[in-house]
């Protein structure tokens, strides 16, 4: 066990630096960094307050380390669209509206996904089972920004039920929630539905219904927590899908998230804001892997052991 | 009863099971008959896509002020702008048609997704090959790039090297088939480690066939049916990213009728001229799903172990 | 734990009277290439304390009745069209579904064939053994439910049971598993116990000790076992008497002196023929008879062994034979035995 984490602990951190390998290159893809990290507008006094942050006149090794040495303390330097607050202050004056929505769409995306993947497994071929069906490949076809569009339009404009944006009450978050969580129920639903499947094929199950074992307990006891080891595997993707997938629907709903300012800081080309929002959702994401590994070896004993 | 896991339909006279004929024939229409899938993607995808120049009633890119914001024909319209056979789906801000623009954003969408394919596939197809079939630190080195590409934030990623390089089509080919190329490495490497295990692989190597000859002649053939499954599946996706990278104005540059650029011109219309959003999302998700369920359908009739891609 | 170095007592056998009886049980299942016809048609009776063996190739719908006889079998596709199962003078077959959770496990259960599967990975031995148990002794502690546990652990030769309750099933050896899947089975005090080719996945050895330990589990508890193989060696050392299958019928049953002494169905004879001698039985494997079995789902009107039969002629073609019977009370289905043996059914295809 303990070994197994070490092993995916070195792992993230490899990751992590061809993550940052990425990021401080991109900003130096077309020749002069500058040119990328500040907008043409930019005083000679920010000029000279970057160049010296990353270390500009450096040779680019020294400039790569001096990128992590900054970027590990969370020093991504000032904003320019947003005066007087650092890139860093911005990611996490945004986050909570981000987790929230996530959050939010998460929830209601497994709520719902595994108990219908579940059932339509169970109820292979009925009725309930192709429903299933054709919400997963529905899910996995609609586009979520024109979902949102045509949400907002029906939801909001013509009946007037939710508000068309912002970030509010409860009801604020329905719509966008909905948006961002269509895509992963689907997927979710899907993997449910087949690693159910082959679960129920097995001799274990065999078993517990041959102990007398009421059905329900064969399916939710004996069948999810066996059929939910590969779901797991993609539910860091998933919800780094719901993160970058924010860029989107934060854009449409006009919700104050860290997608929201992704877009706005790409627009304004505020370099060092994009720069930390882009670190920040990549740690996020191997940091949710590396939870989901651990807590897969907690369900499956076999990996737990060796 | 591990045996032919084919399971099995019962017959139509037994009394305890009745199909209620709704479900049978959607369950035919998505399974069974090709023809729906078929019908769509022909429709939408490659009939527009191929003959658009020709076919389409209008020039895509002309604005005709006077008939702007037209409704579509099925709808009632306003007193001064009823709407006319002439424009089908409408006509957006500009008066351009949206049916013509609709056709020739099919173009956009099969060129874009046939170029990405091609390049993403290709090279993750080679990485996975590589890695899998040679081990050891190719494979753990080429993994952890793996690893790195699928933890970015994708779209925004995109976004970035679109600030850097002004958006262009090939820009959009470009940083699709480099979020694409990590997925087709794992899978496909996964699938070769399977196949070296095989017994023909070892009397390859045993008759002293070169590493090379292996992989081109004994290891290849064996993952086309995942390659073409694979490529079918991630078509729609491709369709998707394109439209999303299109929708937040970093894929392809206006004036070009691409489908999210549509849908992104629509929103704020959204209330008074739903058309002009509406329609091209119609559009990709029609493409989406029969490409979609194509690749279910091919998945399911070359191989059912792929279940999970 | 018994050993090989031990000298091995055969516990006593006392044989009372019957418990589960099965009639006419038929189960199809609906299949895209037709109706295969599993179980189509079986008569047998298990008495207290007695080892009933069925015998049979792969495929002829062995695991199919075991599985009719739980109600488990596979749904949607298979379906038990007639027939009627007897326990204590009650049809099991008639009962509400809710009911079975009562008899499965508690009066009827079942070890399978492979120990390696047959534990779920995600939980502990002591918790699927904990779970078992608390349906079988509801308002019991748990803590006393896991004494139990290792006792029946104990009681099925596993060592130390205390603490490998804890364990997890990849933790063990395939002999291990399959003692504790057969403890899951026996502790719900079963009044049937059905093994399912229980041994085929051991080696020799193991296999050996694991039939001692079910034989000292029905002495101590007059459990009746109806034990499914397709080996003629182990049906001699455990059972008392043999029904033999083929292709969904039993087409020979009796005493098992009777039924090695005069093998009657041609099927029978081939199957001993190709077991060298009883003392040497367990390593040689059946096989060896020449031809296919019918597909169960395109029977031949006739006899379903007169395509691979010596002495088939024209009426063994034309008709199922019907059941004869001698004065043993030993029965099978071959028109040979006509004017030989006493008619006691008619053919019922
Ligand atoms: N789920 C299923 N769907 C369709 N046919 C099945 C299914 N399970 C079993 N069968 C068929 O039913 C017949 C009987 O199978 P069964 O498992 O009872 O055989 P068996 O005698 O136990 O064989 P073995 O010795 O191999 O275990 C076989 O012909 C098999 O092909
Ligand atoms: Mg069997």
């Amino acid at each position: 066990m303990q070994r197994y984490i070490l092993i995916r602990l070195i792992q993230s951190v490899f990751t992590l630096i061809g993550v940052s390998i990425i990021v401080f290159s991109l900003a130096r893809l077309s020749g002069n960094p500058l040119d990328v990290l500040l907008p043409d507008e930019a005083d000679d006094e920010t000029f000279e307050r970057i160049s010296e942050l990353w270390g500009l006149n450096d040779p680019w090794y020294i400039q790569y380390f001096t990128f992590v040495k900054n970027a590990s303390r969370g020093e991504f330097g000032p904003s320019f669209k947003w005066q007087g607050r650092t890139a860093m202050e911005l990611v996490f004056l945004h986050l909570p509206a981000t987790l929230q929505l996530a959050g939010f769409s998460i929830l209601v995306s497994v709520v719902l996904a595994v108990p219908i993947g579940v059932m339509s497994a169970v109820k292979k071929g009925t009725l309930l089972d192709t429903v299933g069906k054709l919400i997963a490949l529905l899910g996995q076809s609609l586009p979520s920004f024109w979902l949102a569009i045509v949400m907002i339009w029906i939801f909001a404009v013509k009946l007037g039920w939710f508000p068309t944006s912002g970030r509010g009450g409860f009801d604020h978050m329905i719509l966008p929630g909905i948006a961002l969580g269509w895509f992963s129920v689907a997927s979710f639903m899907r993997l449910t539905r087949s690693s159910m499947l082959n679960v129920l094929d097995s001799e274990y199950i065999k078993l517990a219904r041959i102990k007398g074992l009421p059905e329900w307990k064969v399916i939710w006891k004996h069948g999810l927590k066996n059929a939910a080891i590969p779901p797991l595997t993609v539910f860091g993707a998933i919800v780094v899908g719901q993160m970058t997938g924010s860029v989107t629907i934060e854009t449409v709903f006009a919700w104050p998230g860290i997608g929201l300012l992704a877009l706005q800081a790409v627009n304004a080309r505020d370099y060092q804001v994009i720069q930390a929002v882009t670190m920040f959702i990549s740690v996020l994401f191997i940091g949710m892997n590396l939870l989901i590994d651990i807590l897969y070896a907690y369900i499956d004993p076999r990996v737990r052991f060796t | 009863m591990a045996t032919e896991g084919n399971v099995l339909e019962l017959p139509k006279e037994s009394s305890w099971y009745s199909p209620s004929k709704l479900k049978h024939y959607i369950g035919v229409a998505i399974k069974d008959y090709p023809v729906l899938w078929l019908t769509i993607l022909f429709v939408v995808l490659i009939f527009p896509a191929l003959t658009a120049p020709w076919t389409a009633p209008h020039d895509p890119l002309k604005q005709e002020l006077s008939k702007r914001l037209t409704a579509p024909v099925w709808s009632t319209g306003s007193e001064d702008k009823p709407p006319s056979w002439s424009n089908i789906f409408g006509t957006d801000k500009q008066g351009r048609d949206i049916l013509s623009r609709v056709m020739h954003g099919s173009r956009i969408s099969l060129m874009v997704s046939l170029s990405a394919l091609a390049i993403g596939g290709t090279l993750g197809t080679t990485l996975g090959l590589v890695s899998g079939y040679f081990g050891g630190w190719v494979d753990h080195l080429i993994m952890r790039i793996v690893d790195v590409f699928l933890s970015l934030p994708l779209i925004l990623m995109a976004l970035v090297i679109v600030a850097v390089f002004g958006p262009s089509f090939w820009t959009a080919i470009g940083v699709i088939s480099v979020l694409l190329w990590s997925r087709y490495a794992r899978q496909i490497r996964a699938e070769v480690l399977a196949i070296k295990q095989m017994d023909f692989i070892a009397r390859a190597r045993v008759s002293g066939a070169s590493n090379t000859r292996i992989i081109i002649k004994h290891v290849f053939p064996n993952i086309t049916n995942t390659l073409i499954v694979l490529a079918t599946l991630q078509v729609g996706t491709v369709i998707l990213l394109e439209a999303t990278l299109s929708f937040l104005g970093a894929g392809i540059p206006r004036p070009n009728p691409a489908w999210g650029v549509m849908v992104a011109d629509g929103r704020d219309h959204i209330a008074s001229a739903w058309w002009i959003a509406v329609m091209p999302g119609i559009a990709i998700m029609l493409t989406v799903l029969s490409m979609n369920m194509m690749g279910d359908w091919l998945r399911d009739k070359l191989d059912p172990k792929l279940r999970q891609v | 734990m018994t050993t090989s170095s031990e000298v091995y007592k055969e516990p006593e056998k006392k044989i009372g009277n019957v418990v589960l009886e099965v009639r006419d049980l038929r189960t199809y299942l609906y299949t895209k290439w037709g109706v295969t016809k599993a179980v189509d048609g079986l008569n047998f009776e298990v008495r207290e304390g007695e080892t009933l063996g069925i015998v049979g190739e792969s495929g002829c719908g062995k695991s199919m009745t075991a599985l009719s006889m739980l109600r488990l079998a596979p749904k949607p596709a298979a379906r038990t069209v007639s027939g009627q199962i007897i326990l204590d003078g009650e049809d099991i077959l008639q009962r509400p579904e809710p009911e079975m959770r009562f008899i499965r496990g508690q009066k009827i259960s079942m070890i399978l064939q492979d120990p390696m599967t047959s534990l779920n990975p995600v939980y502990s031995i002591g918790n699927q053994m904990v779970e078992a148990l608390g349906m079988y002794y509801q308002g019991e502690d748990n803590k006393g439910l896991k004494g139990r546990a290792v006792d029946i652990l104990r009681k099925m030769g596993v060592a130390a049971p205390e603490r490998r309750i804890i364990d997890y099933p990849h933790q063990m050896s395939g002999g291990m598993k399959q003692r504790v899947v057969g403890a899951m089975a026996i502790s719900g005090t079963p009044r049937v116990l059905i093994c399912d080719e229980p041994t085929t996945a051991l080696d020799v050895t193991i296999q050996a000790q694991y039939l001692r330990l079910l034989k000292q589990v029905q002495a101590d508890t007059g459990v009746s076992i109806i034990f499914i193989t397709h080996d003629m060696g182990v049906v001699a050392k455990m059972c008392d008497r043999v029904a033999v299958m083929y292709a969904g019928k039993i087409v020979e049953q009796g005493e098992l002196r009777s039924v090695f002494n005069n093998p009657s169905h041609p099927y029978t004879k081939a199957l001993m023929a190709s077991v060298p001698s009883m003392e040497h039985a367990h390593v040689e494997k059946l096989y060896s008879i020449e031809g296919q079995p019918p597909a169960l789902f395109d029977l031949p009107v006739g006899c379903r062994f007169a395509n691979r039969c010596e002495f088939a002629d024209a009426k063994c073609l034309e008709a199922y034979p019907p059941m004869f019977q001698d004065e043993d009370g030993h029965t099978a289905d071959c028109w040979r035995l006509e004017g030989q043996w006493k008619k006691v059914a008619e053919a019922t295809t």
